[in-house]
């Protein structure tokens, strides 16, 4: 297409040129403002009392200790998101059934709904006042300001990012080859592993790679759920927070940069699955 | 040998295809128990507290000011976004110039970056000192700590959406239509206004209330620039946290309430747009 605007008749002109460099020019500097900017000045904060200050404070303990509390988090929340949004996109992209465009747009609502609420409502749930306060408090079990409450937050938060991938791609490559698979004779998880997964992939890296990205970056949510706690219960975004109402710009920075460094290379990886054909809806 | 046909007629069309059962099952207290059930909490809380509280906490001038920053911010983000998204996306699909790929791979950039970080990075770039702050400064402009800051961070937040909505949309146009209405003696505007602008009117309309809808409910990348002073820069967000670190459930609760009003309308209105967008688009195709 872009071959063919270039040999496009009566659009070299003055006038035609001087709006192409217009146009791009102002859409460079409203990206320059907004995310060049910024993106600089992680790296030029975190990085201005030299490496030795930028190292220094991401070995801290705290740091380190909200690095491991991401980390365990991204790896109990993504693999349940993903087999949620398998097991979704199977029922709805392979079925017919009453009532399934508002199922379909339910687990949507996470996207549309604030992290604040989020939180919000597993408070209301598992906090010392809610449903299941008294019970949890009696069995000295602690789910709000406690780990469990943190990844069952960022679940809430992430459940519609490797469905919303699924479903569409599911559906657009259509049930043939399993159907056929069936009537061959083959089982239903032979099926499912040997056809469905191997015809998916490209959607199901992009939508982990999405879903991973939220959780590990999942701030609103997790800060109402969480209590704060430093070394306990602080993810990366809440160590960056509290570092930053300290006053100490280049530990917060610092950090910013590592979950920078994760959102670039989230980036990376979805440019090269959508090399591969994938495109996202 | 062909399977049974897994039917159970009146809720599911039979299919040769198994794990109907399993699939929906599992889905549905998956959805139920993370989501909807919390949901339900929510709504119960607020639901319990009596008629006046409610009121009082929803309607007070302080959640009202909230409402017209949260919502005021929100709304002028996504119609900055509209014209430059749309420019952006102009740019990204009818021009080719040296790092366009790249370009185009960073709109995403503040999709995929945790919020706490743009807010900070934001903060930092617009505050009196800043980078950009103080140029914006010497033109008497304060951005950091008012609601013209809150307006820049959810500007980034919502900037992918538009774009990323407008550059189907805008790739789509048929371009021999432009060329007959050339040919025929259009000048650009009347080809803009009558035949492009149609096309993408869907897309740009829906990316305009996802960027809306994400702006109303944004926290991280708010709090930092906003300065949080209560009547004057305070996100309904940041209240709701207040009412629960007062304690007052109830108070949060009818706060969210309101919020989540807002998001089903939102997700109602986003799908309808949709729906039209996919209705007009086929309407076309020949």
């Amino acid at each position: 297409m872009l071959a063919e605007l270039r040999s496009r008749p009566g659009h070299d002109s003055l006038l035609g040129n001087l709006m192409r460099w217009m146009l791009i020019s102002i859409s460079l500097l409203f990206l320059a403002a907004l995310l060049f900017a910024p993106l600089i000045t992680v790296f030029a904060t975190a990085l201005a009392k030299g490496v030795h200050a930028y190292l220094a404070a991401v070995d801290d303990p705290n740091t380190l200790a909200a690095i491991k509390l991401t980390l365990i988090t991204a790896a109990v929340v993504v693999p349940a998101n993903t087999v949620f949004g398998l097991a979704a996109a199977w029922c709805i992209a392979k079925f017919e059934f009453k009532g399934k465009s508002f199922f379909t747009t339910l687990i949507d609502l996470p996207m549309a709904v604030s992290p604040v609420i989020a939180g919000l409502v597993y408070v209301l749930v598992f906090g010392l006042q809610g449903w299941f306060g008294g019970w949890l408090q009696d069995h000295n079990i602690s789910i709000i300001f406690a780990l469990p409450g943190i990844i069952i937050a960022t679940m809430f938060v992430t459940l519609p990012y490797v469905a919303r991938e699924l479903i569409p791609l599911m559906q657009q490559l259509g049930n043939d080859e399993e159907e056929a698979a069936i009537t061959l004779g083959a089982g239903a998880w032979l099926t499912f592993f040997r056809i469905t997964l191997p015809k998916v992939r490209w959607g199901l890296i992009y939508g982990i790679i999405l879903c991973n990205a939220r959780a590990m970056g999942e701030f609103g949510a997790v800060s109402v759920v969480s209590g704060h706690i430093r070394g306990l219960t602080n993810t990366l975004p809440l160590h960056v927070e509290i570092l930053y109402r300290e006053y100490n710009t280049v530990g917060a920075f610092a950090v910013a940069s590592l979950l920078t460094l994760l959102a670039v290379v989230t980036l990376v990886i979805k440019t090269l699955v959508e090399r591969r054909g994938y495109k996202s809806r | 040998m062909a399977r049974e046909a897994v039917g159970k007629g009146t809720f599911s069309q039979p299919s040769v295809l198994p794990g109907f059962g399993l699939t929906f099952g599992f889905t549905t207290f998956f959805l139920s128990a993370i989501v909807l059930i919390p949901l339900a909490a929510l709504v119960s809380m607020a639901a319990s507290s009596n008629w006046n509280a409610f009121v009082h906490t929803v309607l007070s001038e302080r959640a009202l000011a909230s409402y017209r920053l949260s919502f005021g911010a929100s709304a002028v983000a996504a119609s900055i976004n509209l014209v430059f998204g749309f420019i952006l996306a102009w740019t990204l699909v009818r021009y080719d110039f040296p790092g366009r790929k790249f370009i185009d791979a960073l709109i995403d950039l503040p999709f995929a970056l945790p919020t706490a970080v743009s807010g900070i990075a934001l903060t930092t770039v617009f505050a009196q000192t800043g980078f950009l702050g103080r140029y914006l400064a010497l033109a008497g402009i304060k951005v950091a700590y008012t609601w013209i800051g809150v307006t820049i961070a959810l500007t980034l937040i919502g900037m992918p959406f538009l774009v990323r909505t407008v550059q189907p949309a805008l790739a789509e146009v048929q371009r021999d239509l432009e060329d007959a209405a050339e040919i025929l003696g259009a000048n650009r505007f009347y080809i803009f206004r009558r035949i492009i602008l149609p096309t993408v009117l869907p897309a740009m309309l829906t990316g305009f209330a996802l960027a809306f809808a994400r702006g109303v409910g944004e926290y991280g990348s708010v709090i930092f620039i906003a300065g949080n002073l209560p009547f004057k820069t305070e996100i309904t967000p940041v209240l709701i946290v207040i009412r629960l670190e007062e304690y007052d459930y109830h108070g949060a609760a009818a706060l969210g309430c309101v919020m989540l009003s807002i998001s089903f309308l939102g997700l109602w209105a986003i799908n309808y747009l949709q729906h039209w967008g996919r209705r007009r688009s086929t309407a076309t195709r020949r």
